[in-house]
């Protein structure tokens, strides 16, 4: 995802002369092509993320259009304040990117993942909160971000990610993709966890006679309060999954809409547990230690079955 | 060669300066609005800017090619919003009912979208600084030329944003941003070169690459030549100003209590005689 960013950024920019990409030095050579051809729209502002969120406020503030990128710890939590202040409450359209988001740094250790973002972001008023999925996803989303004068957190990948919607059917902020057809049970992934989502689709079909839908959702913030009352209405469960933890997450965000809809429908919200993982391992081993795997999704999606057939 | 400094008509900037103390601690009195020795240390500061430096239309705030100005100390918005209101950002009685439920005019500046001629909705101290080195780099990229001013305080350089700003700004040479740094000496609760250590502070702005001018940030002769001085250094500038907390009552001056104490309606009476406002 992160070389689809760099590529589509590198195009943006050559478009649109109020693109400026701050980097907190980080994306060694990725960001060559972009240096080439629009110099004075990179800068590296250094390991200085604090200073770097301001910058970019007050660049939006100016009439350009800033997109921050960094790790995405370091692109939120570090610089939180100035994202609250100047980004949110200024209502600054600052397009701010976290590259590695979630368990893709798994072998880095929890000073690297990013687990609670959702939560924080939520609770900020005026920032919307997307999770492309893929890299088709994330073109569109950035594009329909970047100038739209709204300030904007994208959570992306790392890199690798296998492409789950072909770009000429990619959908904008807002909007889900179907990508297993089902009606058991539906299944609403958030942002990269997505193939998890679909081999646990498949794995149910095949393994246990399971229909489930998979539903790929790249806006966490505004949630669709609509679509989530309407597949209640066509499931007879219903199933989130993230790598996010599930304290504040889309899970929790969507429980609370349900129930205060008075809307009865059995939902198991998976993402990552209240603690911080010591160990470290592949992204792969981080999903299966936080059962957020396909095989606990599985596990997940016939336990709430047979909860709702009770 | 350093130009010749612009002859300014100090009498008339030393007038307006006593008009708004004056203002500023009666606005407090009346609004239990604290922070006066904050205000009055940095009120000729802001005087010297909005009279004779910043490049602004109070009729067009938002002019993209306006020069910029933020008052990164926001705790001094008391002093800020007697400003905008003497150089027609909004009619002075839109202050009426400052402080009251539902009003703009509070402790801190609101957002630019809420009250024109604020640049940046400060409060929280270490924000400014990069937010108008932001500004002043738009400037650039966007081939608009315009210049950011900021005043901080000596107490907020004590957050590390303001030396990340720093680092930046000189590794960029951004020429168009000029801060001025009311070195009054004191933060809220002590000496601000006790509390961290922030002396030697000239030298510290002139280490990070910066072209630093120190000055009696009450002389508006000095303010005048620091500028005329420096205008074609390649370098960001800092202004270090010596101030006196609670500058021009004499029963203010240098007290720390009045970074929160509210004036009675007889300390009012003798800070206007001190003034020389007429009742």
């Amino acid at each position: 995802m992160r070389n689809a960013f760099a590529a589509e950024v590198t195009a943006m920019a050559a478009e649109d002369s109020k693109l400026v990409l701050l980097s907190g030095d980080i994306g060694n050579r990725l960001f060559d092509k972009l240096k080439g051809s629009c110099p004075d729209q990179f800068m590296n502002c250094g390991i200085a993320e604090a200073n770097m969120m301001s910058v970019a406020a007050g660049m939006a503030l100016s009439g350009l259009h800033p997109i921050v990128y960094t790790i995405t710890p370091f692109t939120t939590t570090r610089c939180l304040e100035q994202i609250r202040v100047g980004v949110a409450y200024h209502n600054a359209p600052v397009v701010i990117v976290g590259t590695g988001s979630g368990l893709s740094y798994a072998s880095l250790g929890p000073t690297h993942h990013s687990l609670e973002d959702f939560a924080i972001f939520r609770a900020i008023p005026n920032i919307r909160v997307l999770t492309p999925y893929d890299a088709p996803s994330l073109r569109t989303v950035l594009r329909e971000a970047v100038g739209s004068g709204v300030p904007t957190y994208i959570r992306i990948g790392k890199k690798g990610e296998k492409d789950l919607v072909p770009q000429e059917n990619a959908v904008g902020i807002g909007k889900t993709a179907v990508v297993r057809d089902g009606s058991d049970i539906c299944i609403l992934s958030v942002g990269t966890i997505g193939p998890e989502a679909i081999a646990a689709a498949d794995a149910l079909r095949e393994d246990h006679g399971i229909s489930a839908e998979v539903v790929l959702v790249n806006t966490v913030k505004p949630l669709d309060h609509a679509l989530i009352s309407s597949l209640s209405e066509r499931f007879r469960a219903l199933l989130t999954v993230e790598e996010h933890s599930t304290n504040g997450g889309f899970g929790e965000y969507v429980s609370a809409h349900l129930a205060q809809k008075d809307i009865h429908v059995p939902i198991v919200c998976l993402g990552t547990r209240d603690e911080f993982m010591h160990t470290v391992g592949s992204q792969n081993y981080a999903r299966e230690y936080f059962h957020i795997d396909a095989g606990s999704i599985v596990t997940a999606a016939k336990d709430c079955l047979s909860r709702a057939a009770d | 060669m350093p130009e010749a400094p612009i002859q300014h008509d100090l009498a008339s900037l030393n007038s307006i300066a006593q008009t708004l103390r004056h203002r500023i601690i009666k606005t407090s009195h009346e609004s239990g609005t604290p922070h006066l020795g904050s205000c009055l240390s940095c009120l000729d500061l802001l005087v010297f800017f909005y009279w004779q430096l910043v490049n602004i239309d109070p009729k067009n705030p938002t002019d993209p090619a306006r020069d910029r100005f933020i008052l990164s100390k926001g705790h001094a918005a008391p002093a800020l919003f007697q400003v905008l209101a003497e150089r027609g950002f909004f009619e002075r009685s839109a202050l009426d009912g400052y402080g009251e439920n539902g009003s703009l005019f509070g402790e801190h500046p609101p957002t630019p979208n809420a009250l024109p001629g604020i640049e940046a909705a400060t409060g929280s101290l270490g924000h400014g600084l990069p937010m108008g080195l932001g500004m002043a780099l738009a400037s650039r990229i966007s081939g608009t030329p315009y210049s950011v001013y900021a005043v901080l305080s000596d107490g907020e350089c004590n957050e590390g944003s303001n030396w990340e700003a720093a680092l930046l700004a000189a590794a960029q040479k951004v020429s168009n941003l000029t801060i001025a740094i009311d070195y009054n000496k004191w933060q809220a609760t002590g000496r601000s070169n006790e509390v961290l250590g922030l002396a030697p502070l000239a030298d510290k702005w002139r280490a990070f690459g910066w072209c630093v001018t120190e000055i009696d940030g009450h002389s508006f002769q000095e303010m005048a030549d620091a500028v005329a001085k420096n205008s074609d250094d390649p370098r960001p500038k800092a202004i270090i100003a010596n101030t006196v907390k609670g500058r021009g009552v004499s029963f203010m001056e240098d007290d720390n209590n009045w970074h929160y104490r509210i004036p009675t309606a007889e300390e009012v009476d003798l800070a206007a005689k001190e003034l020389g406002i007429e009742p």
